[in-house]
């Protein structure tokens, strides 16, 4: 599955237009615990978390994760998105809750 | 022997990480395995952090030959007071400011114990860390 897929399906918001849509989505991690995603997020994963300032970037480029994806609602900032689209990092939302979102990406995965 | 420096000031997330993404960048130009890589940029990462979150300023040297990666963080801050406490897993003197981030989780210092071959810290109340990790890099 690519981020493209989750997108359209999902219809999700897509924060970052400059960067591709088509890295490849090996599974997702739910945490709003930095150090928690740091250790244990693998690369290729989408990341659903609430949390949306800088360092959020900095750890989705450090652990190559396919996307980052902010649930509830909730908007980057706009220095959050220009460094996402330097990084590469594509950022996408949703109005759903946690538990809900991530439920459908898990049927869409397995 | 290739050897980088940073310095990292205290307090300031905005370019939390840069260190830590420097030096991917210059492993990956190595050719170093891509398993060791992720290992090191975790163990990195945490130092770094915890100087922006818990010191007042702080160098990293990084020094890279072909058989080991050897990471140096050194701090001017308040020090750490229980070192055996600090390495406990959901341990965090952490400012609600720096827990609302999401850091704070106590997780930083057992991410960096799991990812290196050796980790050696040093710590004096009132003045500050040291930091000292290890991995070998011909093992892969
Ligand atoms: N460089 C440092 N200077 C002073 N105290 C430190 C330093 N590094 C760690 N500590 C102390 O050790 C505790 C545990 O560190 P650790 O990295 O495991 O967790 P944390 O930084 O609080 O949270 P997390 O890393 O999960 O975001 C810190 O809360 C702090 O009290
Ligand atoms: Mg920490």
């Amino acid at each position: 599955m690519k981020v493209i897929d989750l997108v359209q399906q999902l219809n999700l918001k897509v924060f970052t237009p400059g960067i591709e849509l088509d890295r490849t989505v090996s599974g997702a991690y739910v945490s709003d615990l930095l150090s928690d995603v740091m250790g244990h997020a693998r690369e290729d994963q989408v990341w659903i978390t609430l949390q949306s300032h800088l360092n959020v970037v900095a750890i989705a480029s450090l652990k190559d994760l396919s996307a980052v994806l902010l649930v509830k609602g909730i908007v980057p900032p706009d220095e959050v998105i220009r460094k996402a689209e330097a990084e590469g990092i594509v950022m996408l939302g949703t109005l759903e809750q946690t538990f809900d979102v991530s439920g459908k990406i898990y049927k869409m995965l397995v | 022997m290739m050897t980088l420096h940073f310095h990292i000031e205290g307090g300031n997330f905005t370019n939390a990480g840069f260190a830590s993404s420097q030096v991917k960048k210059t492993l990956k130009q190595l050719n170093i395995d891509s398993g060791l890589i992720k290992k090191i940029v975790i163990a990195l990462y945490e130092g770094e952090v915890n100087i922006v979150a818990h010191a007042l300023k702080g160098e990293i040297v990084v020094e890279i030959s072909p058989e080991t990666i050897t990471m140096i963080l050194t701090d001017e801050g308040k020090g750490i007071d229980n070192i055996e406490l600090a390495m406990k897993e959901g341990f965090s003197t952490a400012s609600q400011k720096v827990r609302e981030m999401g850091f704070g989780a106590g997780m930083g210092l057992p991410n960096i114990k799991k990812n290196v071959d050796q980790l050696f810290i040093e710590s004096t109340v009132g003045v500050g860390t040291k930091l000292t990790m290890i991995k070998q890099l011909d093992h892969a």
